[in-house]
């Protein structure tokens, strides 16, 4: 067999995790935080992803290749959303 | 039990080279989703970023007990999806059955409970086009004054869409389940033969990864003042 | 529960099945259905080479109805609505349903897994899926561009497209989105066989630069096609629902959709042209007998071109109405990306140089492009200066521009592969006279056609009008008369290819005396290809240890 077995106790802990970042990102969200709470429940939502990618999907024992095509997919959705952002965000600069 | 052939396809030299591949050419699909799912994300973060008080405003209004449950229902999953996985490597058939069966359990409650939201919804006046009144938002301040009925019209578009291309997922997820339960029934599924669980399964997290992310993006952007915005 | 049991079978590589002589791929079994449910990569790429080549027809007929239309000023032939679904036509089944499918599917499905020296793709039932998957988009589309048509053009822009055309945009929609999944299948299973299956000794650096290429462009394909996916299913929502996220009435920004729809569009050009420089980079070492000059510039400029083509995209947009700032930075970027292609084209021609030169049909495909391919890239650097896209923007300027790129480029390049690798693909040689024929009539065809439209693009006649001002009357002309000359050259490859399959010389396994593994197999070659697997030792052109001679 390729890969290492996980153990259920791995499984049972993260799974803990998750839902206590769960239920912190919903009460945060009842506190006023201003312009900050979008960047705090994905920050939180990046945590808890990265929880899943990494240990319910086998991410950690997976091949160089597997993170190549994630790190990939990631770096490509930051150019469409920074070069896209870069004319949204700055058309309020312009004035006709 | 198992029948008795290879389970090595002829172009591969052996069993490490194939489980690799699959495992990589699953990535390789989910790294598509996340391209599908980003162009969708980077819209309503352009949206977002322009009509903030809106947005809030109409997410305010969202179920964020269904939105929370539903979330809690979908990790749930993701647990059963991974003790199942487990339980082939080792082969412990009966956990197979058991942890794919609860899976399905609660893939369905998700879905069971979405279909229960947008009826809610639809009572609420919360659908464009279908059930909405937009003198209902007229009345509505955000923080520099009424809200625009038809920017919050343009928020519930994306609430729809991305938690409708997410639910279709879901349900190619569940036929996927389903066919590994036929396939576990058939004793297909042993320590030798793991990786269409395990792949299934990697395609079941990944939609809960979205389903993540949809969470505070739609539902969580509004409820800090859900309480001022006069409904 | 019950304690572990171990079920499963203890993993043995598949025994070869033993092959009579002359038996090959083609002949292993005869009937529909073994064609229709095979799994070999092989046979799938004929099967993409019979589909791909209906497609480029019809949409070849669009063209010729168009440049017909426009022998005259005042556009007797079709009324503008016609003229409308046509151009719509032509652009849709020439970039999803030709362009980008084409070397792909039909070459690197046959080489990719000879040139690693594996068995077949990674996935290979994934790969037939793939065609059933293009083949019934295409049908889709077909249908809905003859029973109706489209006019919105093959950019589908908002808001015409998702709230005011009362054409068949739904249906077209779909049948692009359905192919669109082949494409990324394709794309998958080239990066998936690429990494993991390589014959032992084949390194990165030891793959020849065809595959390359093909990784290159996969990785455009993986990646960019599922963003166009989002941008059809959003105008789709708002045709469906009356209600959608390019609706300015909401707040809603028409040019939202042209941000997503070019983050996959301009990339797509360079999953057209990327494999046809794959094949340049063969036949010219292969002609030239001579290593390529500067693997590893022409390796990290396809990656390059990769990469830096995603940075691009709003070239398209300039008077769309972005943000000036957004603009200058995509200028920037496009400047950029025109260096890996142009050390592509220094690299080529050192390679010629002081080579042994043969003059055979691939290369004289190859010299078209390199030429014509230059042409068009250098017109595509006065595009990325602001001021001129600015005046020339949805002119024929832009029009020549692409055309010199996609079909002096790309097409010429295909020629040039399919010439290359049919001896091997079909076992026969081909006319060689007709086939030097064909090159330069659709070499002195294509100069016809459009080097007169960088002319009335640049005095101003605009596209996607079926009228002109008179005073572009003579060189309208021109440009048709070119189109029919180049009609007569793709269509002279179908006879001669066609009498190849039935009275064609033998071709045997190297009739080029080409170095790579695929030409280590017979021709046409055995199912699996390998009697052994092979193990690389060497680099991918080591001309100086094959003999000169050209054996036939």
């Amino acid at each position: 067999m390729s890969e290492p077995i996980t153990p259920t106790r791995t499984y049972y802990s993260v799974f803990a995790a998750l839902i206590a970042l769960t239920l912190v990102t919903v009460a945060v969200s009842f506190v006023e935080l201003g312009a900050w709470h979008t960047t705090v429940g994905v920050l939180i939502g990046v945590v808890k992803a990265s929880l899943v990618g990494l240990f319910f999907m086998h991410l950690l024992h997976s091949s160089k290749a597997s993170w190549l095509a994630v790190l990939a997919g990631l770096f490509w959705l930051s150019i469409l959303m920074a070069l896209t952002l870069s004319d949204y965000l700055t058309r309020p600069l312009l004035q006709y | 039990m198992s029948t008795n052939h290879s389970i090595l396809a002829h172009h591969f030299a052996d069993l490490d080279q194939q489980r690799e591949t699959e495992t990589f050419g699953m990535w390789l699909f989910l790294s598509t989703e996340i391209l599908i799912f980003g162009a969708v994300f980077t819209c309503y973060t352009v949206y977002r970023l322009r009509y903030p008080h809106d947005f809030e405003a109409a997410s305010a209004k969202l179920n964020v007990l269904i939105g929370s449950i539903n979330t809690i229902v979908l990790l749930s999953s993701s647990l059963t999806m991974a003790l199942s996985v487990h339980a082939t490597r080792v082969g412990r058939q009966q956990m197979l059955l058991t942890c794919l069966l609860l899976t399905i359990l609660l893939g369905g409650t998700f879905l069971g409970l979405k279909v229960l939201e947008y009826y809610k919804d639809y009572k609420d006046n919360l659908v464009p086009v279908l059930a909405f009144k937009p003198e209902e938002w007229t009345q509505v301040q955000g923080e520099q004054g009424p809200v625009q009925p038809q920017r919050v019209e343009l928020m519930l578009v994306f609430y729809y869409v991305m938690t409708g291309l997410h639910a279709v997922h879901m349900i190619v997820g569940m036929g996927l389940l389903i066919w590994l339960v036929v396939e576990a029934r058939k004793g297909l599924l042993t320590t030798v033969r793991y990786m269409p669980v395990e792949v299934v399964g990697l395609y079941w997290h990944f939609v809960d990864i979205v389903w993540i992310f949809l969470l505070p993006l739609l539902y969580l952007t509004g409820t800090h003042h859900a309480a001022d915005l006069h409904f | 529960m019950s304690s572990a049991i171990t079920t499963g079978f203890v993993p043995q590589a598949k025994p070869r099945p033993p092959r009579a002589p002359g038996e090959n791929y083609l002949n292993v079994a005869i009937g529909v259905k073994s064609w229709l449910f095979t799994t070999d990569h092989k046979r799938i790429a004929i099967l993409y080479l019979v589909t791909v080549t209906i497609l480029f027809f019809l949409g070849g007929a669009a063209a010729t109805v168009i440049r017909l239309n426009l022998m005259t000023p005042t556009g007797d032939l079709v009324p503008a609505d016609t003229y409308n679904k046509l151009f719509s036509a032509h652009g849709i089944i020439m970039v999803w349903f030709f362009l980008v499918p084409v070397i792909p599917t039909v070459l690197g499905n046959f080489l990719v897994p000879m040139m690693i020296g594996a068995r077949d793709l990674a996935f290979p039932k994934i790969n037939l899926l793939s065609w059933y998957i293009f083949t019934i988009g295409a049908v889709i589309t077909l249908w809905a561009l003859i029973a109706g048509g489209v006019d919105t053009g093959w950019t589908f822009y908002t808001p015409f497209s998702s709230k005011y055309a009362r054409t068949n945009v739904m249906p077209t929609m779909i049948g692009i989105f359905i192919s669109g999944f082949s494409s990324i299948l394709t794309g998958l299973n080239f990066i998936a066989t690429m990494h993991t299956m390589r014959a032992p000794g084949l390194t990165w650096w030891r793959m020849p630069l065809f595959l390359w290429a093909h990784y290159a462009a996969s990785v455009i394909l993986v990646l960019a096609t599922p963003v166009l996916a989002m941008a059809l299913i959003l105008v789709g929502v708002e045709r469906a629902w009356g209600i959608g996220i390019f609706d300015p009435e909401l707040g809603g920004d028409p040019v939202l959709f042209q941000h997503l729809f070019w983050f996959y569009s301009h990339p797509v050009v360079y999953i057209m042209v990327l494999p046809s420089m794959g094949i340049i980079s063969e036949v010219v070492t292969c002609f030239s007998r001579k290593p390529i000059f500067g693997y590893v510039f022409i390796m990290w400029s396809s990656v390059g071109i990769a990469v830096l083509g995603f940075l691009v995209w709003a070239h398209h947009m300039f008077v769309a109405g972005q943000s000036v700032y957004s603009a200058m930075i995509f200028s920037a970027l496009s400047y950029l990306v025109a260096v890996p292609s142009a050390i592509k084209v220094f690299n080529w021609t050192a390679t010629l140089y002081k080579g042994s030169i043969s003059f055979e049909t691939p290369l004289l495909f190859a010299l078209g492009f390199i030429a014509l391919f230059t042409m068009g890239g250098l017109t595509g650097l006065f595009l990325a200066a602001l001021g001129v896209d600015m005046h020339v923007h949805d002119t024929y300027f832009i029009i020549a521009h692409f055309h010199f790129i996609m079909v002096g480029g790309s097409v010429m390049g295909y020629m040039g592969g399919l010439h290359y690798w049919w001896p091997k693909m079909t076992g026969r040689m081909y006319s060689d006279f007709l086939s030097k024929l064909a090159a330069l009539i659709i070499f002195v065809g294509f100069i016809l056609t459009f080097l007169p439209q960088f002319v009335l693009g640049y005095l101003g006649m605009p596209r996607r009008y079926h009228v002109y001002p008179p005073e572009f009357q003579v060189l309208n002309v021109m440009s048709s008369a070119g189109a029919s000359i180049l009609a007569v050259g793709y269509v002279l490859p179908l006879f001669y290819l066609f009498w190849s399959l039935y009275a064609g010389k033998p071709a045997g396994p190297n009739p080029w005396g080409a170095t790579g593994l695929e030409w280590q197999t017979p021709s046409p070659p055995p199912t699996h290809n390998f009697d052994e697997s092979p193990i690389v030792t060497t680099g991918p052109y080591e001309y100086s240890v094959e003999e000169s001679e050209i054996v036939h």
